[in-house]
C-alpha cells in the first residue's frame, strides 16, 4: 500500500504542477510547451483533472457494485464494508466531476448545464449514489442494509450501458465523441492532445486511480475498526 | 410418507452482525418431535424460520432428506406446515377463500372440498367459512392458521407459540393435532411454556447468544 | 405446467385482493386525476405543443405509478402475509406473479391516462397509431418491470413512500427519455420505421431489467 500512496502523491503533484505551469505556445517546441487548441486555450488544462475524476467516479461505482455482488454470494459483512466504502468515495468524486465539468461547460459552452448525454449520465450517477445512501439509512438491520443496497446497486448498474452506449447515439451532445461528431467537426470541439499533454493526462489517470485505491483501503480499515469498536461497546 | 430426516449442522444466524444463535446441530427423524425453548429474544422464532427455509442461515446448513435423498426447498414447501402468531392470512378474503387461494399458489390446484371441510370442522370454523378473516377474533385467526398448515397433510409441522390466543377448546384441538403429528412425521414446537415443551421428546434450548441441545 | 398454474394463482389472488380493497387502484386513479387537473390549471388557456404534451404524459404516468405500484409488495409486508407467501411459493413464482400483476396494472394506468389526455388536451392527437401502440406496450412493461423490483426492495425499508420515487427515478431515466422521444414521433405522425431505434432501446431495457430482477429477486425476498 505504501507504494500506491507514494506513487499517487508523486503523480498528482506532478500533474498539478505540469498541468497548470506549462505555458501554451502557438507552435510548441519541445516538452515544456503545450499547443493552443482553438476555442479551448487555457481551459484545455481542465482535461487533466475533470476526465480522470469522472473516470474514477465510474470505477468507484463498478467496484461498489462488484463487492455488492460478492456480498450476495458470500454474505460476509466485510464485502458490504468494501462496497459502501467505495460508494462513499464515488459519491464524493461524482460531485467533484460534476463541479469541474459544470465550470468547464460554463466557460466553453456558455452555461453550467446543457443536458448533454454525458452531463445527463453523471447527473443520473449522482442520483443513484444519493438513492443508494437514502436506502441504506432507511434499513434497520446491517444484514438487510447490505443485502438490499447490493441489489439496488446492481439494478442501477444495469442501466449504465444505456448511458454509455445508447444515449450518446440518440441525443446530440457537446462532448467529444458525441452524435454529430463523426469527423471531429461540427459543434463539438476537436480535442487532439500533443504527446506531452498525453503524458500529463495519463499520469493523472493513473494518479487519480491510485489515489482512489489508497483512500479506499483507508476507508475500509476505518470502517472495520469502527465496527470492531461498536461491537465491543454493545 | 415417513422416513423424513432433518439434519441441522452448525447453524448460525446473525442480526446486526451479532449471532442470534450459533453452533446449533441436531438430527431429527420421523416420527419425532423437538421443542425449541429459551427466553424471549433468545432467537426461537428466528431458528424456526430458518428451519422452515423462510429465511436463510448466516452459516451452517439445514437439510431435509428421505431415505438418504435430499429434499429440495421447492419440494419441501409441499411437506411443511407452519403456525405462528406473526404469520398472517389475508384479511380481505373469507376463511375458505384463503385456504383455496393459498393451496393453488402452493400446488397449482385446489384441495378436495372434503379435505377443506374436514380441516375447517377440525378447528371449529366450518360455519364461519364464508366470513372475511378480517372480522375474525385473534383466536379464530389462530385456528384458521392450523387449518391452513394442515391442509396438505404436511410431514413436517412447525408451531411457534402454538396456543397463543387460544381458549381451552382451541388448546384441546391443538393437543389432538400435536398427538397426531408426532405419530405421522416431524413436529417442532417453539415455546417458553414448559407444558408445551413437554409434548416433545427432544429439545434445543437457546440461551441468548449460543445454543445447546439438551 | 404446474409452475404456470401456481404463478397464475398468485396473479388471481392479487387481482381479487385488489378488487376487494382497491388499495392501488384508488391511489392511481386519484393521482392521475389530480396531476392532470394541476397541469390544466397551470396551462389555463394556453395550448401546449405536442412535444410538451408527450413529456407531460410520461410525467403523469411516472408519478402515478409511484403512488400505486409499490402496493403489491408493501401490502404483503404491512399485513404480515409475506411469510405465508414465502412458505408456500418459490421466489421465482412470487416474482413473476407480482410482475404480471404490475404489468396489467400499468397497462390499465397508461390506457386511462391516454384516454384522459385525448379528451382534455386538443393538441394531443395520436397521428401515428402504430408507434404510439408499441411505445405504450413496451413503455408500460418496462416501467412495470423496474417498478416491481424497486417495490420489493423498499417494502423492507421504513420510509417506503418517499423512498420509492427516489430509488425508481434514476433507474427509469433511460426508459423515460426514450418513451418521451418516441411519443413525440407518434404525435408528429412520423412513419413506423423512424421509431425503430427507440423500440430497440425499450425492448432491451425490458429484457435487461426483467432478467436482472429475476436473478436477483431471491436476495430481496428472502432474508
Amino acid at each position: 500500500m505504501r507504494i500506491v500512496k507514494v506513487l499517487s502523491i508523486i503523480l498528482i503533484t506532478f500533474v498539478l504542477i505540469a498541468g497548470i505551469a506549462i505555458p501554451l505556445a502557438p507552435a510548441p517546441q519541445g516538452l515544456f510547451e503545450f499547443p493552443i487548441i482553438p476555442g479551448l486555450e487555457d481551459k484545455a488544462r481542465n482535461i487533466f483533472y475533470h476526465v480522470p475524476i469522472a473516470w474514477t467516479t465510474v470505477l468507484a461505482f463498478l467496484v461498489s457494485m462488484w463487492y455488492g455482488y460478492r456480498y450476495l454470494r458470500t454474505r460476509s459483512i466485510d464485502d458490504d464494508l468494501k462496497s459502501v466504502s467505495s460508494a462513499g468515495l464515488g459519491f464524493m468524486l461524482c460531485i467533484l466531476a460534476t463541479v469541474t465539468g459544470s465550470l468547464w461547460a460554463k466557460f466553453n459552452w456558455g452555461s453550467f448545464w446543457n443536458w448533454d448525454p454525458r452531463e445527463t449520465s453523471i447527473f443520473v450517477l449522482l442520483l443513484i449514489y444519493g438513492a443508494y445512501f437514502a436506502l441504506r439509512s432507511a434499513l434497520a438491520s446491517d444484514e438487510a442494509r447490505a443485502r438490499l443496497s447490493a441489489v439496488y446497486a446492481i439494478i442501477a448498474g444495469l442501466t449504465v450501458p444505456f448511458f454509455i452506449f445508447v444515449l450518446p447515439r440518440m441525443v446530440a451532445g457537446l462532448h467529444p465523441g458525441a452524435k454529430g461528431d463523426v469527423d471531429g467537426s461540427g459543434p463539438v470541439l476537436e480535442f487532439k492532445m500533443a504527446p506531452n499533454m498525453r503524458v500529463v493526462f495519463f499520469s493523472s489517470l493513473i494518479g487519480f486511480t491510485l489515489f482512489y485505491i489508497w483512500l479506499l483501503t483507508l476507508r475500509i480499515r476505518a470502517a472495520r475498526l469502527e465496527h470492531h469498536v461498536a461491537d465491543q461497546h454493545s | 410418507m415417513n422416513g423424513i430426516r432433518l439434519q441441522v449442522t452448525d447453524l448460525r444466524r446473525d442480526f446486526n452482525r451479532r449471532p442470534v444463535f450459533q453452533g446449533i446441530s441436531f438430527a431429527l427423524d420421523a416420527p419425532g418431535s423437538l421443542a425449541v425453548t429459551g427466553l424471549n429474544g433468545a432467537g426461537k422464532s428466528t431458528l424456526i424460520k430458518v428451519l422452515a427455509g423462510a429465511i436463510g442461515p448466516t452459516t451452517g446448513t439445514v437439510a431435509y432428506q428421505r431415505a438418504g435423498v435430499p429434499i429440495e426447498i421447492d419440494a419441501l414447501r409441499h411437506e411443511l406446515g407452519f403456525v405462528s402468531p406473526y404469520l398472517n392470512l389475508y384479511d380481505e378474503f373469507s376463511a375458505e377463500e384463503n385456504l383455496r387461494l393459498l393451496s393453488r399458489i402452493r400446488s397449482g390446484n385446489e384441495p378436495a372440498s372434503v379435505t377443506i371441510e374436514r380441516r375447517m370442522k377440525q378447528v371449529n370454523l366450518w360455519n364461519r367459512r364464508h366470513d372475511d378473516v378480517g372480522t375474525f377474533s385473534s383466536g379464530m385467526k389462530q385456528r384458521l392458521k392450523y387449518a391452513f398448515a394442515l391442509l396438505h397433510e404436511p410431514t413436517v409441522l412447525m408451531l411457534d407459540e402454538p396456543t397463543s390466543n387460544l381458549d381451552a377448546e382451541g388448546i384441546a384441538v391443538v393437543e389432538a393435532i400435536v398427538a397426531e403429528q408426532k405419530e405421522r412425521g416431524i413436529l417442532i414446537v417453539a415455546t417458553n411454556d414448559e407444558s408445551e415443551a413437554a409434548w416433545c421428546t427432544a429439545r434445543v434450548h437457546l440461551s441468548g447468544s449460543g445454543g445447546n441441545k439438551r | 405446467m404446474s409452475t404456470i398454474a401456481r404463478t397464475w394463482a398468485l396473479v388471481v389472488k392479487d387481482a381479487r385482493s385488489e378488487l376487494r380493497t382497491r388499495y392501488a387502484m384508488n391511489a392511481l386513479v386519484m393521482f392521475v386525476i389530480t396531476s392532470v387537473a394541476t397541469i390544466l390549471f397551470a396551462m389555463r388557456e394556453d395550448q401546449a405543443s405536442p412535444e410538451l404534451l408527450a413529456g407531460m404524459y410520461w410525467v403523469v404516468v411516472f408519478f402515478s405509478s409511484m403512488s400505486g405500484l409499490s402496493r403489491i409488495f408493501v401490502s404483503e409486508e404491512e399485513k404480515g402475509t409475506a411469510l405465508a407467501l414465502q412458505l408456500i411459493a418459490s421466489p421465482k413464482v412470487v416474482y413473476v406473479g407480482k410482475l404480471l400483476f404490475n404489468c396489467g396494472l400499468t397497462l390499465l394506468l397508461t390506457l386511462a391516462v391516454t384516454v384522459l389526455y385525448l379528451i382534455v388536451f386538443p393538441g394531443f392527437v395520436v397521428a401515428s397509431f402504430d408507434i404510439f401502440a408499441v411505445t405504450w406496450l413496451l413503455g408500460s412493461l418496462g416501467l412495470a418491470s423496474a417498478a416491481t423490483i424497486i417495490a420489493a426492495i423498499i417494502a423492507r425499508a421504513n420510509t417506503r413512500g418517499t423512498l420509492y420515487p427516489v430509488l425508481s427515478f434514476p433507474v427509469l431515466i433511460p426508459l423515460l427519455m426514450t418513451v418521451m422521444r418516441s411519443t413525440i414521433r407518434a404525435l408528429a405522425g412520423e412513419s413506423f420505421e423512424n421509431a425503430f431505434g427507440e423500440f430497440q432501446v425499450l425492448f432491451s431495457y425490458l429484457l435487461v431489467m426483467t432478467g436482472g430482477s429475476y436473478l436477483l429477486f431471491e436476495h430481496v425476498w428472502k432474508d
